[in-house]
């Protein structure tokens, strides 16, 4: 049924399992948790990024098969959207107010600090993948700015030297598997 | 045996930014390890942002604040007696005595930061639901009549009085409607959505849930940006309580009459915070902007008839539902009725959350309440209303906050939210931010915002080089006349608002080598 109030819990577990060789995170559970409705399409994609960290190229077959949609949807989707990524991201992932209750608090001098200091770009990572910063536009903490979300907390009052313990402190630590 | 002391943190994502959680954590280590009997309870937040972390201690005598607190406080606190620690440098005495709260007139805030926002039963106790009581028990016609002559007018920028939107959704056969809230608040500014959804979900549900019955409607959704995690998580967490509590579902209070809602998330689109592209992105598509007519009151979700409100909109029926639309009505100027909860932002000293009565100054709120600049260095501009908002110049700060003054002056008022600049701000990047907010987020349906906001930028960067800048101002100009006339949406025919007024009020920034030359002389 469109509009359906139901699929609110998407963890994917449960009846539908879905063969880990041709969908190894489990896409097709997903959808079929949400019916399979098409309109569940950005509930399913933030799913997707909170297991996987990105939207695998792949996924998107197996999502436009699911949903009865063509690929080519799906992908408008993806790509229309800021949030949705399809490669992944770094360890560490700084989303920092660039809007402009934060600018009234110096976040533009902040925004080009870090990014000459880390030698990235907007929505860049650092070559070592330690960190991503991107900018974001307002996280409704306008009060206390300069604000961020720092791996999805939020942050106030950032300071140059706070954000360079921040991008320090995503450095140091270091992937599991490379050690 | 005495009652535990309750002591409340608040766990609103501001306070939680400058450290409630570790607010919280130490005083209840605190307690336990000088064995005081005490019950740390989270709330939302008052909306004192500038005192966050900010505790306060249930007394005979009301709630007793202490702020804001860091977790090295605490032992200090202790120290000096607390929950009892009247002495201490961080004692506030009654919050309700806090002059920026006392002064304010709380009718949509007035259970933020007061009570449990996960539990029905202290939403409950604290009057909720009585205006639900109130519509359950009258004919629809007369529910939305309330609402007309609440003077009600949305909350979410435009104004548009609710109770005739309401009136015509009503006024629709269709065997689906839907009741959608926009809690998409992308205006920089603002956070008084956010503020609501975390810290009186229910009242939300209940303005719902009574839109949902006055227009014959079951079914609900929250759309709410992806940037509000904590917002999001609130509203899931309260619609479950009210679920198992029977205040949503299929007999909503023992009245066999229906209403389900659920939650949705956003996906960091700006525009999707226009009606259309939010229900387009509500039926799982990319949020693009639809032409109108139909309006979504006609063909809205999934092309069925659609009431589409701000949060706040929905939060201001329940009181007028359950205290009656005359006492809303008694409060503001004009036509702009009731109370508004005003944002206070950017570079202020006391930012937070303000509700009162509309025809309060600029003046009034940014001096009194905010205490002017953070840096203590003069006000030069005031962007009122979020990104499509204008600057306004600090001498006109003595405009009433009321729909028609602001427009009447060429400027805003939008969601409510204002943003404090000091002198050290550049008016021209300002405007060249404009344009490139504009760019950035544009739904690309129609030409005169898609191309027209790129061309602005470029243009405005010329001129910030300092090349040829008579003539680029005047293309600057001509463009906002083209985008202001010619675009689909406000998101390209408000773009120039902003812009225009930096240019207007301050061309001094504009042209840099004329300023500088003047100077010099
Ligand atoms: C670009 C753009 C962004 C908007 N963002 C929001 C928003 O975040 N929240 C909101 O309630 N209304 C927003 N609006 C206004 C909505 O289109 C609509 O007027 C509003 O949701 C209606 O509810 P109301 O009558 O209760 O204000 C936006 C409009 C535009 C053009
Ligand atoms: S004005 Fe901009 S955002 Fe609005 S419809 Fe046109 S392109 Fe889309
Ligand atoms: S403008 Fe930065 S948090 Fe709102």
């Amino acid at each position: 049924m469109p509009g359906s109030v139901n699929g609110d819990d998407h963890s994917g577990r449960g009846a539908h399992a879905s063969r880990a060789d041709v969908d190894p995170h489990g896409i097709q559970a997903l959808c079929a948790c949400h019916e399979n409705r098409p309109d569940a399409l950005l509930e399913i994609l933030h799913a997707v990024q909170q297991r996987v960290g990105y939207v695998p190229p792949e996924a998107l077959a197996t999502i436009a098969a699911a949903l009865n949609l063509s690929r080519a949807e799906v992908h408008g989707v993806v790509s229309y959207y800021h949030d949705f990524h399809t490669a992944p991201q770094g360890r560490h992932v700084v989303k920092l107010c660039r809007a402009e209750a934060c600018q009234a608090v110096g976040a533009q001098a902040l925004y080009d600090h870090i990014c000459a200091s880390e030698g990235i770009g907007t929505g860049g990572t650092t070559t070592d993948g330690a960190l991503t910063v991107e900018a974001a536009y307002c996280l409704g903490n306008c009060a206390l700015g300069p604000a961020a979300l720092v791996d999805g907390r939020l942050v106030a009052r950032l300071t140059r030297e706070r954000i360079d313990a921040i991008a320090a402190g995503a450095r140091a630590d270091a992937p599991q598997a490379a050690e | 045996m005495s009652d535990p002391v309750i002591v409340t943190v608040p766990k609103d994502a501001a306070a939680r930014s400058v450290g409630a959680d570790e607010v919280a954590s130490a005083i209840a280590a605190q307690a336990q390890a000088r064995a005081i009997d005490i019950v740390v309870k989270r709330t939302g937040t008052r909306g004192l942002l500038f005192l966050e972390p900010l505790v306060e201690v249930e007394t005979e005598a009301g709630r007793v604040a202490y702020g804001p607190v860091s977790a090295e406080d605490v032992p200090t606190l202790f120290g000096s007696g607390f929950p009892n620690a009247t002495g201490h440098p961080l004692h506030l005495g009654p919050v309700e005595e806090i002059p920026y709260f006392a002064r304010q007139e709380r009718v949509t805030f007035g259970r933020c930061g007061v009570i449990d926002p996960t539990s029905v039963a202290d939403y409950r106790a604290h009057g909720g639901f009585r205006g639900l009581q109130a519509a359950l028990a009258r004919p629809a016609a007369d529910v939305i009549e309330d609402v007309v002559a609440s003077g009600l007018r949305g909350r979410g920028g435009a104004g548009f009085p609710t109770g005739i939107k309401w009136h015509t959704v009503a006024g629709i056969e269709a065997t689906q409607k839907y009741v959608c809230c926009n809690a998409d608040e992308g205006d920089s500014g603002t956070f008084a959505d956010r503020i609501l959804m975390e810290g009186d979900p229910f009242l939300l549900i209940e303005g719902m849930t009574i839109a949902g019955l006055a227009v014959g409607a079951d079914t609900g959704f929250v759309y709410i940006r992806s940037e509000y995690p904590d917002a999001v998580a609130a509203m899931r967490t309260a619609i479950k309580a009210c679920e198992a509590d029977g205040t949503l579902g299929d007999d909503i209070l023992g009245s066999g009459r229906r209403f389900r809602l659920a939650v949705r998330v956003g996906a960091g689109s700006y525009v999707c915070g226009e009606e259309s592209a939010m229900l387009d992105s509500l039926e799982g598509k990319r949020g693009i902007v639809r032409a109108k007519p139909p309006i979504p009151a006609i063909a809205g979700l999934f092309g069925q008839p659609t009431v589409v409100n701000n949060v706040l909109s929905f939060a201001a029926v329940p009181s007028i539902l359950a205290d009656g639309p005359d006492r809303y009505e008694a409060f503001g100027t004009g036509r702009s009725r009731g109370t508004m909860p005003f944002q206070l932002a950017g570079n202020i000293a006391r930012g937070g959350l303000v509700e009162l009565p509309f025809g309060i100054t600029l003046k009034e709120l940014v001096e009194d309440f905010g205490g002017g600049t953070l840096s203590g260095r003069p006000v030069r501009a005031v962007q009122v209303g979020g990104p499509l908002g204008a600057y306004v110049p600090a001498w006109r700060m003595d405009l009433p906050m009321d729909y028609e003054a602001f427009a009447e002056a060429g400027f805003m008022l939008g969601h409510g939210g204002l943003v404090v600049f000091d002198e050290s701000v550049d008016m021209a990047e300002q405007a060249r931010f404009a344009f490139e907010f504009c760019a950035i987020e544009s739904c690309g349906k129609c030409t005169p915002c898609r191309i027209g906001a790129v061309r602005g930028r470029e243009t405005v960067e010329k001129i910030l080089a300092g090349e040829d800048v008579a003539a680029n101002v005047a293309i600057v100009e001509d463009l906002c006349t083209l985008m202001t006339d010619a675009s689909m949406c406000a998101m390209g025919g408000l773009t120039p608002m902003p812009v225009m007024s930096a240019l207007t009020h301050f061309p001094e920034d504009f042209d840099r080598a004329a300023a500088a030359q003047a100077a010099a002389e």
